[in-house]
């Protein structure tokens, strides 16, 4: 049944979710807290923080939202042989190639604009690719489970693993580009 | 279908809404790059950054597609000035538990840090910037979603297919700038006093 239109309806249906949610950013931004002093001092690492974490949410939540509708169309199966989802796999790990080049030439020139550049425009995308590619992998991991224990579980996969895999992505990105910035800088 | 068929044709589909949502995404960061003063005065901020930004896609993202799924249903007509009371109560409850999240988020943020033994700003401090953030980003937010989802259905766009990449790149940078406005107007205040 639908929710009736009314704050305490929409309330009640949304608020647990959100509030569960918003505990699993907080175990982000508990990592992010971790690097904080090279975040500071590397303004362009900073720069790179929303869109990585963004850009990660987003690739999962399109190929949550791709398989699901293939799902509800009866041409998916759990099967890594099957085209639609080795191809959507595929996708988002050549969009990942594809974007955060530019993500990181983009913080590098920002960072440059607003006159606090400390880090070459390599190493700001070589973390930023790094952190691209290794997330992109984590999201076709994360998404196809998401969604394979929604099925198991009989659940509707558009209810629950739209926002499931975009905060958990959320995270991943935040590691992710920890691990990078370990590495590289 | 060969596997290169369907990976080409969900990388075409998804290619344009990612890179919206990069735009807005590279510009928050900027914002984010120009507070650095600010997350030293008010350690523990940074943590609630995620959180903030999040909620923001959350509740607005759920907004706008409630709104879409409503007027394909016929239950909303597409116009503000009707004063629709359906949409009077979703807009206030999007408010209401954006405002709740972030709430939430701060008290989260300040126990952990807390327990952990880390620096951390005093809690009013940390609920301050994240009701007053939240206010103004979400009352900016449920506009532009409002006015986008209307103004796609009358051209006959499905908003369904707007209300993602419009929420992220529009919550992202509005989030940001926001949250820069209130730790700006928090620091004022708490200085003066």
């Amino acid at each position: 049944m639908a929710t009736a239109w009314t704050v305490r309806a929409i309330s009640r249906a949304t608020l647990p979710v959100l509030l569960g949610l918003t505990l699993v950013e907080v175990g982000s931004g508990l990592v992010l807290g971790r690097f904080e002093a090279q975040l500071l001092r590397y303004p362009a690492l900073l720069t790179l923080v929303p869109v990585t974490i963004g850009t990660a949410g987003n690739l999962g939540s399109i190929l949550a939202a791709r398989l699901s509708t293939a799902f509800h169309l009866g041409t998916l199966s759990f099967d890594p042989g099957d085209e639609a989802l080795a191809g959507n796999a595929v996708a988002t790990v050549a969009l990942s190639v594809t974007l955060f080049p530019v993500v990181g030439i983009g913080a590098w020139a920002l960072t440059g604009l607003a006159g606090g550049v400390r880090l070459s425009a390599g190493t700001v995308v070589t973390v930023a690719v790094a952190s691209g590619v290794g997330l992109a992998l984590l999201a076709v991991v994360v998404t196809v489970t998401v969604t394979y224990v929604a099925y198991r579980l009989e659940l509707d996969p558009d209810d629950v693993v739209i926002p499931v895999v975009t905060n958990v992505c959320d995270v991943l990105g935040v590691v992710v580009l920890f691990a990078a910035v370990q590495v590289v800088v | 279908m060969t596997v290169r068929d369907a990976a080409w044709s969900a990388y075409r589909e998804a290619l344009p809404a990612l890179v919206a949502s990069l735009v807005g995404g590279l510009l928050a960061g900027l914002v984010l790059g120009g507070m650095r003063a600010e997350l030293r005065e008010f350690p523990g901020l940074l943590v609630l950054v995620p959180a903030l930004l999040a909620t923001r896609g959350n509740v607005y993202g759920s907004l706008g597609a409630r709104i879409s799924t409503a007027l394909h249903q016929g239950l909303v007509e597409p116009r503000v000035s009707a004063g629709d009371e359906r949409l009077r109560a979703a807009v206030a409850a999007a408010l209401a538990n954006g405002l709740l999240a972030s709430s939430f988020a701060a008290v989260a943020t300040f126990g952990v840090l807390r327990v952990l033994g880390g620096p951390v700003a005093p809690l009013p401090v940390l609920v301050a910037i994240a009701v007053l953030s939240g206010l103004l980003s979400g009352a900016t937010l449920a506009a532009v979603v409002v006015t986008a989802v209307f103004a796609g259905y009358r051209r006959g766009r499905d908003p369904d297919t707007l209300v993602g990449p419009l929420v992220t790149t529009t919550g992202d940078v509005f989030g940001m700038l926001f949250l820069l406005v209130a730790a700006r107007a928090v620091l004022a205040a708490t200085g003066v006093v």
